[in-house]
């Protein structure tokens, strides 16, 4: 039954487990106390943050843990927006980020600021030429994913700091997908605020990870709080921050291993795809893509039943498409790289993923595709 | 070489991939260089309309105001 769909939501790792199960017996006290319980609960926040702002490359009261990966989001781009906004109040970012972001660029614009939705090509990767089009020095802030999320594209994210950075525009990068897959260092990759999710790098679920750098001009705009530095409201979640904290200590010392072992067999799913089924395009930066994650849309059929089918037959994929669903709209990811909405299929492969399910997938899914294809009588076309 | 669709295939009311399946059925029901008009209220009709022009080798010459959704006009290649 192999669950391929790790870029949704990866299992705990089992070092995390035992790390969360251990905090509850010593973590549960509130940290800002100042008796026994209370600095025990606080030793292991800060020893959590010190862990994750160190290999983020970050230092530790840069990063405040949130509630979750689209939490960090909305309050480090708002707070990102707030902070510059004396400067302007113009916010670009590429067409094809996480709703989180396009969902904030919506309120920015609802609130009379204004936004540019900067391109894409067919492999999914943002414009750089309209991109530095769009950035001047009245540029409020820059929102850029690291790695998109539904095809795997990773971004020029590097170019695209250095133009911001050329003109004194902070720039905010949404590593959720990246971390744990590929090497992300704030300092490297230019981001003035950097966002993650834990349950994507095989933490618990609740935990966002939000890094604010240094002289960064960032404002909270929710009612103040003492808690994480005034940037998060709310007592975290010590238990799970713990453990997701183990959980990309254990995830990154795996990483080169795991990379080498999974990257062929994504290979194997891109080259056998299009030899099993005709009609068919994989799609995503052939290159510059996350090692563990290859998505391909099928001509004639819908992504929906395509999953449906795939979980009938033992086999966990998650698809952008949504020709049933109640949201109506194609995936703007899809739709804003000129490639099929529809017979979308993503798989993401994880720890834990093995070269027999790989090889079953490829069984699979060129008979569930035909026998899709056979009832609206289109196959062959 | 006319523009003026020498058939219309009407997809309104169905979701994709319905009309791209229908259109895939009908194209062959037109002489080559004639042009295709499929009818369509589904908004991912505006992208894979064209992409299947693309994987298939037709030529989408766009899509076009109609009564109810759009008219997206394809001129069969081969």
């Amino acid at each position: 039954m192999p669950y391929l769909d790790h870029a949704s939501a990866a299992p705990l790792h089992p070092a995390a487990q035992a790390v969360l199960l251990a905090a509850y017996d010593e973590g549960w006290a509130d940290p800002s106390r100042l008796h026994r319980e209370g600095r025990r609960a606080r030793a292991l926040l800060d020893a959590a943050r010190e862990q994750v702002a160190g290999l983020l490359g970050a230092r530790p009261d840069e990063l405040t843990f949130t509630s979750s990966g689209t939490t960090a989001i909305h309050i480090g781009l708002a707070g990102l927006l707030a902070g510059r906004a004396r400067a302007g109040r113009h916010l670009v970012v590429s067409a094809v980020e996480h709703s989180a972001v396009l969902a904030s660029a919506d309120v920015h614009e609802a609130a009379g600021g204004t936004v540019a939705r900067v391109g894409v090509d067919r492999a999914g990767s943002v414009d750089l030429a309209e991109m530095a089009a769009a950035v001047t020095p009245a540029t409020a802030a820059v929102s850029l994913q690291h790695a998109n999320h539904e095809v795997g594209t990773v971004q020029p994210v590097a170019d695209v700091a250095q133009a911001c950075a050329a003109v004194g525009v902070p720039l905010h990068v949404d590593a959720a997908q990246s971390v744990g897959r590929i090497p992300v260092d704030v300092g490297t990759l230019g981001a003035s605020v950097l966002t993650a999710s834990a349950h994507k790098w095989g933490g618990p679920p609740g935990v966002g990870v939000l890094v604010v750098r240094k002289g960064v001009r960032w404002r909270s705009t929710a009612p103040a709080d003492e808690r994480e530095a005034g940037r998060a409201a709310g007592y975290v979640d010590l238990p799970a921050v713990a453990a997701a904290a183990a959980a990309l200590d254990a995830v990154l010392r795996e990483s080169a291993t795991e990379v080498t072992r999974l990257a062929p067999l994504v290979d194997r799913i891109r080259a056998e795809i299009p030899r099993r089924i005709s009609d068919v395009e994989v799609v995503g930066d052939p290159m510059h893509r996350l090692p563990h994650l290859v998505t391909f849309s099928c001509l004639y059929v819908d992504g929906e039943a395509l999953v449906t089918e795939l979980d009938r037959r033992g086999i966990s994929v998650s698809s952008g498409s949504s020709c049933t669903s109640s949201t109506l709209a194609p995936s703007h990811v899809l739709e804003a790289m000129g490639v099929l909405t529809h017979g979308n299929v993503r798989v993401s492969l994880g720890r834990g993923t093995t070269a027999a399910d790989v090889e079953e997938l490829l069984d699979v899914v060129p008979d569930v595709v035909g026998a899709l294809r056979q009832s609206a009588a289109v196959e062959g076309r | 070489m006319s523009d003026e669709p020498a058939l219309t295939v009407d997809t309104l009311g169905r979701r994709c991939p319905v009309p791209v399946i229908e259109l895939a059925k009908h194209i062959g029901d037109v002489e080559i260089g004639d042009v295709v008009e499929v009818l369509s209220d589904d908004d991912a009709s505006r992208v894979d309309i064209p992409v299947w022009c693309r994987m298939k080798g037709h030529c989408f010459l766009g899509s076009f105001p109609a009564d109810v959704g759009v008219a997206l006009h394809v001129r069969r290649q081969h």
